[in-house]
């Protein structure tokens, strides 16, 4: 497998989680989204590191960073989802209308 | 591996979902062996195996009391939402298909001890940054988990 399966392998990754994003109510299930999307650009790092002739390991070390940046933002996104839950008793974002109020 | 990334976000109940997830993380961390380089597959395992599903899990069933099958899942924008998705692919993946990346031949691979001193050298400052960003995360983490009481206590 080319550098072209990866790539694909790595689109379909990001628009399922583009898709889980916009289509799902549940707070948390939209931050695993996002955690899907990240790692669909990690794989395509990963890829891009392995088969251009650039520098030899760049790829891999902004990999590294993206994880440790995804990490921090689970998190954190996770203590607020928390935090929201605990006040408003519901995960469905639907419901988190106060401000429009 | 893609199969289960459908599954995370189509299966309506949510602790299903963070299952297909972390069978997604596995098998991506074995796509990163493939391609040579087994220190991000063993940071995949670490962090994404080990640190975020069960910080997800854990989340999942804190929020969930009882009632994880809800009964509406789905957003009424799901279906503009799939035409979205479905373009970001096809746009996406044709333009990987068409470019002419001038690729090499054969993966090859990512050497630790380069990734290490590039680490450390090259990329000292981004390094850094990320350190500093990290402690940011961990205080505003504790910040938003305390809970109310103690701030009154405190006070």
């Amino acid at each position: 497998m080319g550098l072209t399966g990866y790539l694909i392998v790595s689109v379909m990754l990001f628009g399922i989680g583009a898709f889980g994003f916009m289509a799902r109510r549940n707070a948390i299930l939209m931050l695993i989204s996002i955690e899907l999307m990240f790692n669909a650009v990690n794989l395509s790092l990963v890829a891009f590191n392995a088969f251009l002739p650039a520098d030899a390991n760049a790829g891999a070390v902004f990999a590294l960073m993206i994880m440790a940046v995804a990490a921090a933002e689970v998190t954190v996104g996770l203590a607020l989802v928390i935090a929201i839950i605990r006040t408003r008793q519901t995960a469905e974002v639907d419901q988190y209308s106060d401000l429009k109020e | 591996m893609v199969g289960a990334g459908i599954a995370v976000v189509t299966l309506r109940n949510i602790i299903h979902s963070a299952v297909a997830m972390m069978i997604c993380f596995g098998s991506l961390a074995g796509m990163y062996a493939l391609l040579g380089a087994p220190i991000v597959a063993a940071a995949q395992v670490l962090i994404y195996l080990g640190a975020i599903s069960v910080l997800i899990l854990f989340a999942i069933m804190l929020t969930q009391a009882g009632d994880a099958n809800l009964p509406a899942s789905f957003h009424p924008q799901g279906p503009i939402a799939a035409v979205v998705a479905l373009a970001i692919i096809g746009l996406t993946g044709w333009a990987a298909i068409q470019a002419d990346w001038g690729v090499m031949p054969q993966a090859a691979g990512a050497a630790v001890e380069a990734i290490a001193t590039g680490l450390f050298t090259t990329y000292a400052f981004p390094f850094e940054i990320i350190s500093f960003l990290i402690l940011v995360a961990i205080i505003g983490a504790i910040y938003l988990a305390r809970r109310p009481e103690e701030d009154e206590r405190a006070n």
